[in-house]
């Protein structure tokens, strides 16, 4: 033998998933509802979401080369991180606020707080939000969707259903149908109005064990209860603002959402009522985002308080 | 009290890769060299009981020693000795090591007579004089898992049979082919230990086993087959207790104290060989396999041949080795080359290529929870991993990394690769120095 033998720890077989696996998943998840949007809002929804990615990536290259840490850009978080964040804002949106968004997230959440499974708060939601708060404006003004047989059609500056909905004078009547709000012909941030599509690539993620089913069942089950408690309409309430893009993609962020099963359950629960709260009373109409962050933060005090006894242990 | 489990563990479905299922085992050649290390077994190491020169027969007693947790060493071919060398154990333990120059006429010992048993005592003295230990892969001493302080209490026999680690076939291979001596050690141990009941255990993708032996004992009384879902790591003590019998045993007891032992059908295989024949254990059936080896098989191999012998007669390395494991993949110990000789409890000899043996780099934790899943013992390993890397003994006492069984399920499933056996590992030694 010219070489010496490598001599590693056990186990010596690994079953093949790695982050990378995992995350480049997530993304193709996404892929269907990133088409939705191109269909729905146009080609713009596209550019903003590989400029998105393209600058997520490139935030995270510069700042891991800067700082002398190894290069993470292989294991695809950034990826996913781009198009999470492009899926969070109008189409009509200004391609320097999400490259601004994109800084935010990656450098400021993330990589600020040491990377990959060290941030306190899931990147994307914490851009969406900063967004929101700096340019409430921009990122209120929808474009409606596309006619699909008469092509693009610019009313700039629609209402969402949901703030149709919520507002004083709510006319259920003014809101789209069922039917449209399936399939995401409505106002509303990018990647989150095709509810189909979310569904599609929410399931994909599940049978592929990405992700398990408890966090986005408990979001949504909670959502619906609480939206009959609250005089909301229900299923609605399902199938409108960021409700399918959280509950599938944003809430179930490994780094940031509980480990433990039960855990899951209190987080799920959590985002739901928070969730309806704001849209039943709050000032803004949608709440999905400031839901998911707040859980967010408390994950940690949830992680310790869920303890599961290891088998054969005795308390001492 | 222990937590009541009403619920399968946890644990991964692993490759099995049994190459070798349809391998009838085969006598490799007497090698020229034997290397017989002094410690093969958890305990004690014994001190050589020859000198270099001396003669020495096939079963000859060559090592032993008066401690209580040991066990004697017996010569696996004839020659002469030709060395007491120093030894280093995988675990880093130094002891001396008895190499022989073998004159391949196997002349057996004259004094070897098969013992007379006729009580639980007899049985006892008989396997400590057979070298016996556990062969599954711990070692533990088996004259000392039969003789319990509480052996009234003492119920029942699991026989370990499920060969969970994949590639590894040679327990496979020993219940099909040595059926009856198998059954006839069952019978002894039960008989002699008084207990009420034996379940063998196998895993549900050995078929043939399972049927095998539900026809040998399905006249017997008390004796049963129990048939375990293929899951990694079915065959570890505490699971196929949990498995069989339904009980958990709690933190820092014994199988003995829930009212059962377990032994690995070769143990029990030999215990009755030794009473028929008067034969130590001096050889072993291990599988040989692994992308390196040219033919694989399931091999019978005197103790203390090298590896590089027991490969050459697989038909040596096909591509280059870079890893070899003595065991199997998930707890198998690496050893450094191809000199290190077979010892008691190995079961396995796996010889792997380039590609089989580099592994990923380790990446942040991603905190996917995919190794608390895993981990049959509902241990949090990723925290444990924390605590361990940021020195927090505290912590892992709460976390309780003692109860760690190191079987590599959350590191088998870590997208981040992360080497979380040896941080528990490392964690537990942490621990020990800390109550020291």
């Amino acid at each position: 033998m010219e070489n010496k033998l490598i001599v590693t720890p056990s186990p010596h077989v690994k079953d093949g998933v790695s982050t990378s696996s995992i995350m480049m998943n997530v993304a193709a998840a996404m892929v269907p509802a990133a088409i939705a949007a191109t269909l729905i809002f146009g080609v713009r929804a596209l550019v903003l979401v590989l400029v998105s990615v393209a600058f997520s990536v490139f935030f995270e290259y510069i700042y891991r080369k800067l700082m002398h840490l190894d290069c993470t850009i292989s294991d695809w978080s950034a990826v996913v991180t781009g198009m999470l964040i492009a899926f969070n804002v109008p189409s009509t949106l200004p391609v320097w606020m999400v490259i601004l968004a994109d800084a935010m997230a990656i450098i400021v959440v993330k990589q600020l707080f040491g990377g990959i499974g060290d941030n306190f708060v899931n990147p994307a939601i914490a851009a969406r939000i900063f967004l929101l708060i700096s340019f409430s404006g921009r990122m209120t003004t929808w474009a409606d969707p596309i006619n699909f047989v008469g092509g693009p059609v610019d009313a700039v500056s629609g209402a969402t259903p949901l703030a149709i909905l919520t507002a004083a004078d709510a006319k259920v009547s003014d809101a789209p149908d069922m039917i449209n709000m399936l399939l995401g012909i409505r106002g509303g941030s990018l990647g989150e109005t095709c509810a189909i599509a979310l569904l599609v690539g929410g399931i994909y993620l599940i049978w592929k064990k990405v992700i398990t089913a408890t966090i986005p069942v408990t979001v949504l089950v909670t959502v619906f209860v609480m939206s009959l408690v609250t005089g909301l309409n229900p299923w609605y309430m399902l199938v409108s603002g960021g409700t399918m893009l959280g509950a599938f993609f944003m809430a179930t962020d490994y780094v940031t959402s509980p480990v433990r099963e039960p855990g899951k359950v209190i987080y799920g629960i959590g985002i739901g009522v928070i969730t309806v709260l704001i849209r039943a009373y709050g000032t803004y109409p949608e709440g999905m985002s400031f839901a998911i962050m707040l859980m967010n933060i408390v994950t940690p005090h949830i992680d310790g308080a869920i303890k599961k006894m290891p088998f054969g242990g005795v308390s001492k | 009290m222990p937590s009541e489990f009403s619920k399968a563990l946890n644990g991964v479905k692993v490759k099995h890769c049994k190459n070798t299922s349809a391998s009838e085992s085969v006598r490799m050649p007497v090698p020229d060299r034997v290397v017989i290390p002094m410690i093969q077994h958890m305990g004690a190491p014994c001190t050589p009981l020859v000198k270099v020169k001396d003669t020495v027969t096939v079963g000859q007693r060559i090592g032993d020693s008066d401690a209580f947790m040991s066990s004697p060493i017996f010569s696996s071919v004839s020659g002469t000795v030709a060395e007491i060398s120093d030894f280093v154990t995988s675990s880093g333990a130094k002891c001396k090591a008895v190499v022989i120059a073998a004159d391949k006429e196997q002349t057996v010992c004259p004094d070897l007579q098969p013992p007379v048993v006729n009580s639980h005592a007899d049985l006892i003295k008989a396997v400590r004089d057979c070298g016996l230990v556990g062969l599954g892969g711990a070692g533990f001493p088996t004259h000392i898992k039969l003789n319990p302080k509480n052996l009234s209490e003492v119920k029942t026999l699991v026989v370990n049979g499920a060969e969970c680690e994949p590639y590894l076939t040679c327990d496979l291979r020993l219940m099909l082919e040595q059926t009856d001596k198998l059954v006839k050690g069952i019978e002894i141990v039960k008989k002699y230990l008084e207990l009420d009941e034996a379940i063998i255990a196998i895993e549900d993708n050995k078929p043939e086993a399972i049927a095998k032996l539900t026809e040998a004992t399905a006249s017997m009384d008390g004796v049963s087959v129990k048939t375990l879902r293929s899951k990694y790591p079915q065959g570890a003590e505490k699971v196929i207790i949990f498995e069989c019998t339904g009980k958990v045993v709690p933190e820092g007891k014994l199988p003995a104290d829930v009212g059962v032992i377990v032994d690995n059908v070769a143990t029990l295989t030999k215990i009755a060989d030794y009473l028929e024949t008067g034969m130590p254990l001096v050889e072993k059936l291990i599988t040989v396999d692994g992308s390196a080896i040219a033919e694989p098989k399931n091999v019978i191999a005197p103790l203390g041949a090298s590896y590089k012998d027991i490969i050459a007669f697989c038909g040596g390395y096909k591509t280059e080795p870079r890893k070899i494991i003595m065991g199997g993949p998930m707890m198998g110990i690496v050893v450094t080359s191809d000199d290190a000789p077979l010892l008691k409890n190995n079961n396995g000899i796996l010889a792997f290529d380039e590609k089989d043996s580099v592994q990923e780099p380790e990446t942040a934790c991603i905190r996917c929870g995919r190794c608390m899943r895993a981990c049959p013992f509902n241990l949090a390993p990723a925290q444990l991993d924390k605590a361990y890397r940021s020195g927090n003994v505290d912590k892992l006492r709460a976390l309780k990394v003692n109860l760690c069984m190191e079987c590599g399920c959350c590191a088998y499933v870590c997208p981040a690769k992360r080497d979380l056996v040896m941080s528990n590992r490392l964690g537990k030694q942490l621990l020990r120095e800390q109550s020291n």
